[in-house]
Order: C-alpha cells, then structure tokens, then sequence
C-alpha cells in the first residue's frame, strides 16, 4: 500500500490531461517523439492477473506482467498545454489532451518563485468584445443606393506618413493650375492591414519569411499593397539589399536590435523601407520591456541582431528620452534623417489612459516629421509575456482609437498623423469587420499579429490552448528556434494561407463598403455605425439601436 | 429626392420662371417647400447693389431683436421690402408673420473699411442675427449680402407661389441668376435652415443627394471657418467645401471636383499632375463626398456650376437658347422653362465632368 502525499502534483492538477487509449494504440511511439514539450513519456507499467475459482471463489494469483504505456508526466515544467500534436500525429486516433475543469494550475504554475508567463492569446474577457457590439447599421436604401461589391471600384488605401493640412500644404498657382513647389514629406499610401511587428526570434525564420513571401505575393501578384513590419530585431541582410525592401517597415525599439546591420546596410540599398516604426510599448506588455530568453537565441539570432547569446532585454523605456517633445525632435528627426527624410516614421505605442495626451503632442509637431501613430491596445502583442502583464494590464484598444480621433476632429487636425490601431484585430477569425468598425470610428487602418499565426498553423486560443509562445518548443513551428520544430511549418504553404485570408478579407472588406454606400474607406464615418450596447454607443459617441 | 434648378439668363428674369422649372419635376408627395436664391438683382433692388442685403422671415419678435440689433451696430436702413401677400384659405404653407428684404448701408466706421474687412463684418453680422434669433426660433437669417435675395418657407410650392405673388411677372422682383429647389430636406427634420439653396460670402450651392460623407465632412468643416457651421443638410457641406477652397485656399475652380471626388488612387497615378493630385488627396480626405449627389452652384462673379458624385447617381440636364440657360434636375422642366431650345445641345454632365456657365452664357465642360 501507498501513503497518499497531498502536495504532490498528480495529472489532475494540470490545466490539460492526456486521454489514451491503450486498444487502439499501436505503440509506435510517434506522439512521444511529437509533443515538444515533453509532456507524455512511453513507460512500463507492471499489471497482474488474479482470478477466482472453486465452488466458494478464492482469489488466485495468475501471471505478473509488464506492459508499455503512453502516459502524462505530472510536473508543472512539464505540463500539457493541449496543443494536440500528439492527436494530430497518431494514426490511430489513439491519443488526444482534454481540458481539465479541476485543473489547479493557476496556484501552482508559479513553481520555482516565478512569475507565470505564456504567449500572447487572452485568457480574460475574449468573449466580451466591444466590436461584437457594434454593426454596421446605416445601410443604403431609398435615399441613397448600396453599390456592387463586386463590379463597382473601391479605393482601399491608408495614409502612412505626415500628412500636411491643405492651408499648409506648398501650392501655388501657376497658368491656372496648383504645383507644388516644395517636396511634402513622404506618405505612402499603402493597404489598411499591416502585418504587425513580430520579430525573427519571437517568430522563427520560416514564419517571418512565409509573412515575408505573403506580403510580397500580395504586392507583386495582386497589387495589394499590404506591408509587413520587421518587429525589433531586425531582417537578413540580402533582404535589406533586395528591392522587397520597399514592402517592409523597420522597427526600432529600446534594443535597437538589428540596427547595426540595418545601418552598415544602407549604402547598399536599392529601395528605401516602406517606414520606420519606433515602438515605445506594445500591447501584450504594456510598460514592460522585451524579452528573448538565451534559449530562443540561436545562431542565426544573434546574427542578425548582432549580439551574443544572452538573455535580449529591451528595456520598457527608451534610453534618454523623457518627454514627447524630445521624441518628436530627436528620435524622429533622427529617423527621418537617416533615410534622408525619404521613409515615414511613425510611433507605437501601448494603449493607454494617457494616449489621447501622446496623440494631442503628435499632433503638435511643427516639423512635419511625425508620420503616424499607432496604438496597441488590450489582445495585442504576439510574444511570450508574464501573464500578469497579458491579463490585467493595457487597455482595449476600441474606445482608444475613437477618443484620439475626436482630439483630432476637436482641432480640426484629423487625418494628420494617421491613426493605427491594434490589439485583437480579428480574434474570432474576422479581422474585415474588426478593421472596417475600426476604421469607421477614426483609424486609417489596423495591423493584425496573433491572427497571422493562426492563419499559418498556430493551435493557440483564448481559452488556455496552448499560448506557450514564451517557451522555444511551439509545436507548430512558428515562435521556436528548434531546427526540428521549425520544420513542422511548411513555409509556402504557410505564405499561401496569409495570400488566401489576405485576399479574402478584400473581398469582405468591400462587402462591409458597398452597402454603406461608399468606394472609398469611411474613416471617421462613426454614422456607419450602432451600437447595440448603451454604454458603448454613449462612449463611443455611435446611435444606441437594439 | 431634391429636384434643383437654376436659371442663368442675359436678362432680369422673374421668380415664376423658377417655379415653372420646378413644378413639371414633382413626383407624388414629393414637393414640401420652394426655397430660391437670386442673385444680379433687378427690379427695386437694382439701384442697390453694392449694399447689402438682408434677407429673412421672422415672428414679431424677431423683427424687433433684428431692427435693434442693426441700429445698435450702426447699420443704416436704406430700403425695406415685403413681398405683397395674398392669403387665400386651403393654402398649405406654413407662415411666418414677417418676409423682409432690407437694404442696408454700412456703419460709418466701416464707410472706408476694405473689402474683406466689409465682408467679414456681413458674415458677422448675420452670425450674430442667427444666434440672436435662435433660441426660439423667432427669426430665419438666410442671407446678407449685396445683391443677393433669399426666399424659403415651409409648404406646397404652388401655394407659397400664390401666397407671395410670384405667379404674377411683375417689375419689383427680378434677377440674373435663379437657384432654387421645391422640396425642403426630408432626411432630417424639416426646418427652414435646412432648405438649399445655401449662401455663404458670394458662394451658393444646392444639391439634389445624400452625402454620406456628410458626418466626416462636417467634424472637419466646423473648425475650418466660423460661417461653417448649421449643417441642418448634408448638402451644406458642399457650399462650405466650394468656400474654403475658392475662397479661403483661393485655388483654381477645377480643383473643386479634385477634392470632392477624387480620381481613384490607380488613374490619379498614371496622371502628369499626380504629386499635386494625391496632395490633395491626402490633406483633404475629409471633404470628399460620397453617396449620390449632383451639385449647382454660383460664385461670387456669377459663373455657375455643375459636379455630379463619382458615379452619377443622381440626373442633372442643362440647355440654354442664347438668352437663357438653365440647370434642371429633369428635363421636364427645361422643356416648359425654355421650350424653344435645341434639344440636340442639351449636356447630360457625366461623373468626371465639370460644367460651368459663364456670364456670356458660354458653356464649359471638361473631365476632371
């Protein structure tokens, strides 16, 4: 007989439990080889044999024997985290891990004294979405005519970059025509829908480079104009030297990863970058700095971002910088001349109760250097995070985006410094009607993250599936830089997916257009809307409808 | 939907002629107000045109606040007209109790003043009667201006017709150009600020559509310009547009549609002017329109105008016979107001048109 130890750890106590079937399982072991984590182990268990007989039955001892299982390891560096790659391999459907609903997880993940950290899905509040809350309610009818999505044009472009306001703008008239007579500082106009800042080393190579491939596809096949920001940690050199350059945004943040490479690149350049953003905060941590742990810092990282193997902080603060009129005038005067005022420079930072301050200061610059302003709000941030941080810090990104417009439209200065927002863009699979409502309250346009993993194969969810970002083993490949689970992502079918979605959300995009009406984006048509919750039509300054 | 018309003729033409121009286009319930502005005054204001001239209905009480307010501000009154009543029973037509039309000369310390600082006064002026009548709805303040008439009331335009008088040519009410629409906005509600045409600082636009831009256009255009402001009618925020960037930005008339509707990104890049285009573009989106809409409108010099939306959405027809041209929603209406014209040389304006009459009547249309 066994005494019972009530603190020990049993399976029961993890968030996942691994049901196996030993009839239909065939041994072949492919689950244990398959599962990064090391969470189930092929072991021996011995088993015994008793029967009764005689007319009064008496136990009998039959045959000792030993027989081989698949079995869950009960340890908190262990546990399962449901990714069900052990189901996906199997081929007997022998295997697969089912939600534990006794689980204890929560008080005893912190094992070691360490904070609990995991990737970046939500845990809290995923099914409350203020976007779910709110249609698109004004639909031509009578008095004015829905267009054809399909046959009508529809211009689909965002400003990235200064816009200067038309009284400013260096016009003059000449034989009855306007010219220009100084250059304006660069905008592009490029696609509604980044895709956002996700570094090579939060990502692996294979799925930077299968966004990489999307977004060149996307440009080059169907002149969708879709860009795609590095992240901080910069990009292979033959890619800064080759003309797809033009399709990327440069990120600079506190590390200022990558930039020795980007920089000692520059005389090599054929193309100009498609912008530069500087990334003060990001939405899955807001106020908290990056970290690559030593075990994500792999030989091709440390190459790129041209450092040793180490622990990468990026410290939550930029060095030096203590107030937004020094970062307008330093770090994008720098920026913008560093690529000789050719390449827009924009910032991002986390959303906050502050934010409408930072846009009012944006808003400001009497240099015309500030090209953007993106905020990351609540669901956002793609990369491994204390899950302190990830569920009770940031804020939603909906009202954030519409309380810096109306700054704007108070000063008559919307339109300006374009607006981005992001932070669960399409979290349940529909980033067009998340993007379009976005959109209508005052954005320029949005930039999408955890959604490009999943369209590449990520098994992650905002109910505790997986989201072990943060631990090098992804099982699908995608946030590892284990050669072995790289491999797992097949790269151009992963770029095909992300061409395909992108694709489709044009399509639905200008299927949420041509009823309202219009042919070209409705930013700031906050009419297009109702909302059908009071308390967000009254903040959100949208008609109450229900 | 709005009819509109405008009448551009080489002689002083009487008010009947816009309502004949507007009558044969009713559709069923269609017609709840007759609203006109007219400008190159002849008859009894001819001898005033560079005074300006206020024009608006009011309750007693308005006419009281309005007549202090003016002597207080040093205005002299020079000339006071109403047009003759006619009240009949069975008319359907909301009254007011005063329409008055009063020609007034500037303050004595504004006698030297230039012209700019004359007209900010004017807008002024009206801004401050409109704030001062309000409230209470005692006084309508359409215009004040020189040489610019503005009538709109409430009801069947063939009744206020009747009721003032306008069905019979007479000498005293005559002009040059006639802008007017018989239906008050029925999209929201039905208030006299609310029926086009609409006049700011020499600019009159009238439109028959549904700007859906009309919310986005409206946050922008409230901070550009202190006469910017009302919008009881989407349609408003094309008069304003016009303004701001004739007036205000002073650039070129083509620019107009430039801004309102602008190329699509994908030709606006294949053209010589691109730079210029897509500045635009970019500093002012929020004055693009969207929707349906056909647009007249009048400048300072008297030239009229015509833009439709990007798509052509809503009909517009103009014809002339020498003497006379005119804008119409329908070509019902030109056939009654002008039925001697050659039809062949009628212009149906496309999407990327532009047309615009000149003082000789002299039409001109190109592609934006």
């Amino acid at each position: 007989m066994e005494a019972v130890t009530a603190t020990e750890l049993t399976v029961n106590d993890l968030p996942w439990r691994i049901e196996w079937n030993p009839c239909l399982c065939k041994l072949c072991g492919s689950c244990v080889a398959a599962c990064s984590f090391r969470a189930i182990e092929a072991g021996v268990e011995a088993r015994r044999y008793i029967y009764a007989e005689g007319d009064i039955p008496e136990p009998v001892e039959g045959e000792k024997y030993s027989v081989p299982v698949i079995r869950q390891i009960a340890a908190v560096k262990n546990h399962c985290v449901g990714c069900g790659m052990c189901e996906k391999i199997c081929p007997n459907r022998a295997i697969r891990p089912v939600r534990n609903e006794d689980s204890r997880w929560p008080v005893i993940a912190r094992e070691g004294g360490q904070p609990v950290k995991r990737g970046g899905r939500a845990n809290l509040n995923a099914d409350d979405r203020t976007f779910d809350k709110i249609v698109v309610g004004r639909i031509s009818q009578m008095t004015d005519p829905s267009l054809d999505a399909e046959r009508h044009t529809f211009d689909i472009l965002a400003p990235f970059g200064r816009v200067l306001p038309a009284a400013q703008t260096p016009l003059s008239v000449k034989d009855g025509r306007l010219v220009l007579t100084k250059p304006l500082p660069p905008v592009r106009w490029i696609y509604p829908l980044i895709c956002g800042d996700m570094s090579i080393g939060a990502l692996s190579p294979r799925a930077w480079e299968a966004i990489a491939l999307a977004v060149a596809c996307l440009n080059e096949k169907y002149q969708l104009p879709v860009r795609m920001c590095s992240g901080e940690g910069g990009m292979p050199v033959r890619l800064l030297k080759s003309k797809y350059l033009k399709y990327l945004i440069l990120q600079i943040a506190s590390g200022h990863f990558g930039w020795n490479r980007i920089i000692k690149a520059m005389p090599e350049m054929t193309e100009d970058p498609a912008g530069v953003i500087i990334k003060i905060g990001q939405g899955a941590k807001p106020g908290d700095g990056g970290l690559l742990l030593a075990a994500k810092v792999a030989p091709h990282i440390q190459a790129i971002r041209g450092v040793p193997k180490s622990d990468l902080l990026s410290p939550p603060n930029h060095q030096g910088l203590y107030s937004i009129e020094e970062s307008v005038q330093k770090m994008f005067l720098s920026l913008n001349a560093a690529f000789k005022f050719r390449v827009p420079v924009v910032i991002k930072t986390s959303a906050t109760a502050s934010s409408v301050s930072i846009y009012n200061n944006l808003l400001r610059d009497p240099y015309h250097i500030v090209g953007g302003y993106f905020i990351d709000g609540l669901y956002g941030g793609t990369g491994a995070a204390n899950e302190v941080s990830l569920d009770h810090t940031g804020h939603p990104i909906v009202s954030k985006i519409r309380d810096c417009y109306l700054a704007a439209v108070a000063q008559g200065r919307q339109g300006q410094i374009p607006l981005w927002g992001a932070g669960g863009i399409g979290m349940t699979g529909n980033a067009a009607a998340d993007a379009f409502k976005l959109i209508c309250l005052g954005a320029n346009g949005v930039s999408i993250g955890k959604l490009l993993l999943q369209i590449m194969g990520c098994v992650g969810n905002d109910h505790g599936r997986c989201n072990a970002c943060n631990t090098g083993l992804c099982p699908t490949g995608l946030t590892t830089q284990d050669i072995k689970l790289v491999r797992r992502l097949d790269v151009d079918r992963a770029a095909q997916n992300i061409v395909d979605y992108m694709l489709a959300f044009d399509q639905e995009l200008r299927k949420l257009m041509a009823p309202i009406g219009n042919s070209s984006l409705p930013v700031g048509r906050s009419d297009a809307l109702v909302a059908t919750d009071k308390a967000v039509a009254e903040q959100l300054k949208i008609p109450y409808a229900c | 939907m709005c009819r509109i018309g405008a009448i551009k003729s080489k002689n002083y033409v009487h008010p009947s002629k816009a309502l004949y121009l507007m009558l044969p286009q009713q559709k069923g319930h269609d017609n709840s107000g007759f609203a006109m502005v007219m400008q190159d005054l002849g008859g009894v204001f001819q001898p005033y045109k560079d005074k300006p001239l206020l024009s608006y209905a009011a309750l007693n009480g308005g006419v009281d606040k309005v007549r202090q307010y003016m002597q207080h501000q040093g205005w002299d009154l020079l000339l006071e007209w109403s047009p003759q009543k006619h009240p009949q029973a069975g008319l359907d037509i909301a009254l007011l109790e005063h329409y008055n039309f009063e020609v007034y000369d500037f303050p004595e310390s504004y006698q030297n003043a230039d012209k700019q600082t004359k007209e900010n006064l004017l807008t002024d002026t009206r801004l401050a009667l409109r704030a001062l009548t309000e409230a209470r709805d005692e006084a309508f303040i359409y215009s004040f201006w020189p040489d610019v008439l503005t009538l709109k009331e409430i009801g069947n335009p063939r009744d206020i017709g009747t009721y003032f008088g306008l069905w019979d040519e007479d000498a005293e009410l005559r002009a040059k150009i006639i802008t007017t629409q018989c239906r008050q906005n029925t999209n929201y509600a039905i208030v006299r600020y609310a029926a086009h045409p609409f006049f700011l600082q020499g600019y009159t636009v009238l439109a028959n559509g549904e700007n859906t831009f009309y919310i986005k256009n409206k946050e922008f255009q409230k901070s550009l310009n202190r006469g910017y402001l009302g919008f009881e009618s989407d349609s408003q925020c094309f008069l304003y547009t016009l303004h701001y960037l004739q007036r205000e930005l002073q650039w070129p008339l083509a620019y107009y549609k430039h801004v309102i509707t602008p190329l699509p990104f994908e030709e606006l890049m294949r053209r010589p002017d691109r730079d210029v285009l897509l500045a635009l573009r970019q500093s002012l989106p929020h004055l693009e329109i969207n929707g349906p809409n056909t647009i007249i409108g009048v400048l300072p010099d008297g030239r009229v105008l015509n833009v439709n939306d990007s798509k052509k959405l809503r009909p517009v027809v103009i014809g002339g016979d020498g003497e006379t041209v005119a804008v119409s929603s329908e070509v019902c209406g030109l056939n009654v107001l002008l039925p001697e014209r050659d039809q062949q040389k009628d212009i149906y304006p496309h999407e990327r048109e532009m047309i615009v009459i000149n003082n000789d009547l002299e039409v001109a249309r190109w592609k934006q």
